[in-house]
């Protein structure tokens, strides 16, 4: 099966509308980002504090702005759709605040949701050592006793069974479905722990300081990385070549952090990971059109650029398709599997893919023209370029010969 | 067959049976299949749940400490040699940055005791410079080797004491390291996996345990200012005032001497123990020469009483009641945990520095869990729809495609198990670049035989001919990936790094699989016949 087969499609003639669509695109990112005041930082980056909370009934977030009103400043809560699991956090700025924020949120949560305890071990706290110690004792006054390997290994059941439902038992009762868990022994669970109805599943803490060097540094990386891939497809190609491709990449990274900013996500750690991918997917997109057009310039030496350039864009389409298409599969699975950790990593790499791809043959390959046709009419030749042009801006061009053009 | 097929088939299989060697050893049942995967891929705290703790060590703790002894000691040898000065003070660096710009000032020294003066200094105490301000007065300034060397002894000391607490508590695949990054030389990074609740650690961290022995001169009070005014609102001198711990809302003061008879340091070991009618208690043994000193002390001491201080605050106030010779006892914990806690910070000893912690991460077993099973199962989707796609629209040629991208995430998982790295969630995101890279790679060359079979080629020629002019693309496209992850890894932080490595292993893998095994397979099915005419492509 083929789906482009021998295309060829004007796109170089209609880049008009989309370097329009691009520059529409730019702009309403940047007004976003600037109405926002710059991106919006997770804690990573602006310093703060951050809880997972699992809630078995989950409270409303004005329940939980009053149990931690006037304990914590500048509280935010954020529910996650389709999970049963809430960020609560805080984005206090104050070195001492913050050694004890995370600590404050979870013993006031734990206090306003937490649920009776009448003397009883929390199971959804804790790990299996300290289950087991609690656990022993009263297992042998019930006429079950159990050796210290036993125990631990019926504690780490229980703990396994939590791990793999969001932290949280929510009834005593499920426990009955966890191997070896006999009811005798679940009766003695029953008498010496009680399921708080709220489980902490993480805590993350970031300084101010912190915060803002993994920013510097961050941006420096990414700084030097466009750097450095500038400079090698100058070595490879020709110095436009490199600022084609960094400006198409420069492109699609602005427009990702204004659909970010549109959507109003966070960008955290990880988040930057996905940006550099996509720094990687549209870089690959881009230099495979550049080694076409290059190749092209070789065995069609009596072709002006830009048709030129259109049929490099052509040859090299149903690849381009292809490649975007299933990558964009795999981001697209992982947006919709991939859960909450990773979510705003694969909506970064879901635009990524799609503006990348678009990049590389509606900005890429047009600025290589532009920059030809300037070269031109500073010869005081016409703007375009003619099919007699003596020097076409490709590389190490020797005497031009007509060379049969290959189909 | 062709005998350079042949080896190149064999250096294929040698390479896959390496990997999979690495990945899972040599099992001889599913448990140690399972066990041995687990033991060979590491993965990172937000993976496999645990804590991660950056701290700043306040190097200007210990920087105040020097300077504190510096002085106590400049006095002593300057009352020996009959030099006068009226005051003798310290500034406060408060910042973490000022830490190298300790001074002494020293006030009032007689003109014609200057000389003799400069001596003392110049001869005791060669960690200073001198700076005379005027005829009377001098200021200490810490020499840079002095301060440099200060600095890397009180990390030293720090990241052992972190370390003897945290394997105290038994957490042994804990890790106490340098961050490492170049201006921040005062950083330490503590994981601890396996951990979901830091409070317990960092209490125990903050808790600087400096035990004392001290003599009781005067006491109980019941406040400070009973206390004060019993001594006409002055202290007698070589004694402090110290309060008992809280119990039940009641605390007494008691005046102890200000030079404990045993300290922190002479203790050998301690451990809890449960003493009389159950109650927890914290069981010290002092060193032999310390041993010595508390015997002659105790023997002197028969029916006084004696304060035992735990970070300034008097844990009891026993009377001697006997010659004790190398071992006390602290009574009064509420719970085992809490006896513990006492002994381990007693046999670990006190940071020499405070610390602030700049970032701390917990990644709770569920959530780690969590992440595992969605990116497992995003992955897997992923991969699924990627064969599926690649075996209809490339039929038999989509078989040869699908065999090197799995190859390629064997090798990189291999790779990442050699070289004992660890697998964290931007590792991932590099992985799922690398799979979108192998991908292009493979469609990449089959584009380009598609395009040679339609110019006419045969096909073995158009086979040759798709790989050799793909060469030169893939080339540039990965060199150019790679090139960029040097940069990442250079100047980028932890997660940053992490994806950057993960990225190059997959594409120098990639550059094997789709170049070399791609078109060794290639190679293979057309060696067999004679006449080519039709490729399933």
């Amino acid at each position: 099966m083929e789906l482009f087969k021998n295309t060829n499609f004007d796109f170089l003639g209609k880049k008009w509308p989309f370097i329009g669509l691009s520059l529409v695109l730019t702009a309403a990112g940047l007004v976003s980002l600037a109405v926002r005041g710059g991106p919006r930082y997770g804690i990573d980056f602006k310093g703060g504090a951050l809880v997972h909370v699992t809630f078995a009934q989950r409270p409303s977030v004005e329940q939980v702005r009053a149990a931690l009103s006037g304990k914590i400043p500048a509280l935010e809560v954020q529910e996650l759709s389709g999970k049963p699991e809430d960020l609560i956090g805080t984005d206090v700025q104050d070195d001492r605040a913050l050694q004890t924020a995370s600590q404050t949120i979870v013993d006031s949560l734990m206090t306003a949701f937490g649920g009776q305890a009448n003397g009883k071990y929390n199971i959804n706290a804790g790990d299996a050592n300290e289950l087991a110690e609690k656990l022993r004792d009263p297992l042998a006054a019930a006429n079950v006793p159990m050796s210290q390997q036993l125990l631990l290994e019926l504690a780490t059941k229980i703990t396994d069974y939590r791990k793999y439902h969001s932290g949280l038992i929510r009834n005593l009762d499920e426990l009955s479905s966890v191997p070896g868990l006999s009811p005798p022994i679940l009766n003695v669970v029953k008498q010496v722990t009680y399921p708080a109805p709220i489980a902490i599943n993480g805590t993350e803490v970031v300084g101010p300081k912190i915060g803002a060097e993994l920013q510097r540094k961050a941006i420096l990386a990414v700084l030097y990385a466009l750097g450095g891939m500038l400079v090698y497809i100058a070595f490879r190609f020709e110095w436009i070549y490199g600022v084609a491709a960094v400006i198409a990449v420069f492109h699609d990274t602005i427009i990702t952090l204004g659909l970010f900013s549109l959507f109003n996500k966070e960008i955290s750690l990880t988040v930057v990971a996905a940006l550099l991918t996509l720094v990687g997917y549209s870089m690959n997109d881009t230099i495979v059109t550049f080694d076409r057009i290059r190749e092209n310039l070789k065995i069609m030496r009596r072709e002006a650029l830009e048709p030129l350039v259109n049929k490099s864009v052509n040859q090299t389409l149903s690849r381009t398709v292809l490649t975007s298409g299933l990558t964009l599969l795999t981001a697209l699975a992982l947006f919709l599997f991939g859960g909450q950790v990773l979510n705003g990593f694969s909506f970064a790499l879901v635009c990524g893919i799609i503006v990348g791809t678009y990049s590389s043959v509606f900005v890429a390959s047009p600025i290589l023209i532009f920059w030809h046709n300037f070269l031109e009419s500073r010869k005081g030749r016409p703007a375009v370029a003619t099919p007699s042009a003596p020097k076409v801006n490709g590389p190490k061009e020797g005497v031009r010969r007509g060379t049969a053009k290959v189909k | 067959m062709k005998r350079n097929i042949k080896i190149k088939i064999g250096i294929i299989v040698a390479v896959v049976l390496i990997c999979i060697y690495g990945i899972i050893g040599l099992p001889k049942s599913k448990d140690e299949l399972v066990a041995n995967w687990k033991k060979n891929i590491h993965l990172g705290l937000d993976l496999s749940g645990g804590t991660q703790l950056v701290m700043a060590v306040q190097l200007q703790d210990a920087f105040k400490a020097f300077a504190d002894n510096t002085i106590e000691r400049l006095k002593e040898e300057l009352k020996k040699d009959n030099v006068d000065y009226v005051t003798m003070d310290r500034n406060d660096p408060n910042k973490l940055e000022d830490a190298d710009k300790i001074q002494v000032d020293i006030k009032g020294v007689p003109v014609g005791k200057g000389s003799a003066f400069r001596s003392v200094v110049s001869d005791r105490f060669p960690e200073w410079t001198l700076l005379a301000v005027n005829s009377n007065d001098y200021r200490l300034n810490i020499k840079t080797t002095e301060a440099l060397k200060l600095k890397h002894d009180t990390m030293t000391q720090t990241m052992g004491t972190i370390e003897r607490k945290i394997n105290g508590l038994g957490l042994t695949e804990s890790s106490v390291q340098p961050t490492g990054r170049s201006d921040a030389e005062a950083e330490l990074l503590v994981q601890l996996p396996g951990v979901g609740d830091p409070a317990h650690v960092k209490q125990l961290l903050q808790t600087q345990a400096v035990l004392e022995w001290d003599e009781v001169k005067d006491g109980p009070f019941a406040t400070r200012e009973e206390a004060l005014a019993k001594h006409g609102g002055v202290l007698p001198l070589g004694t402090k005032l110290a309060p008992t711990v809280p119990r039940g809302g009641q605390q007494s003061w008691y005046l102890i001497s200000r030079s404990p008879v045993v300290r922190g340091t002479d203790i050998r070991d301690a451990h809890a123990t449960q003493g009389e009618l159950n109650h927890w208690e914290t069981n010290f043994v002092l060193t032999q020469e310390a041993a010595k000193r508390f015997e002659r002390y105790t023997e002197a001491n028969i029916n006084n009483r004696a304060a035992i201080v735990v970070d300034n605050q008097i844990i009891s106030a026993p009377t001697i009641q006997s010659r004790i010779s190398d071992t006390g006892r602290i009574t009064g914990a509420a719970t085992q945990e809490e006896a513990a806690d006492l002994a381990l910070n007693l046999r670990a000893g006190s940071l020499p520095a405070s610390v602030i912690y700049q970032e701390e991460r917990t990644v709770g077993p569920s959530l780690g869990a969590d992440s595992i099973r969605e990116g497992f199962r995003a992955g897997i989707a992923g991969l699924i729809a990627v064969t599926l796609f690649m075996l209809f629209y490339y039929r038999r040629s989509g078989i040869n495609a699908t065999l090197a991208l799995f190859l390629n995430a064997v090798i990189l998982i291999a790779a990442l198990a050699y070289a004992g790295a660890t697998l964290t969630l931007p590792g991932i995101a590099g992985i799922i670049l690398t799979i979108g890279m192998a991908v292009d790679s493979n469609v990449l060359v089959f584009e380009r035989i598609r395009e040679e079979l339609r110019a006419g080629k045969a096909v073995i020629a158009a086979v040759d001919a798709g790989f050799s002019k793909a060469l030169l693309t893939i080339i540039d496209t990965h060199v150019t990936t790679v090139v960029s992850c040097a940069f990442l890894f250079i100047f980028g932080t932890g997660p940053v790094k992490g994806f950057a490595v993960t990225l190059v292993i997959g594409l120098i893998a990639n550059i094997f699989t789709a170049v070399f095994v791609s078109k060794t397979i290639f190679d293979f099915e057309l060696s067999g016949k004679r006449q080519v005419t039709a490729l399933s492509i």
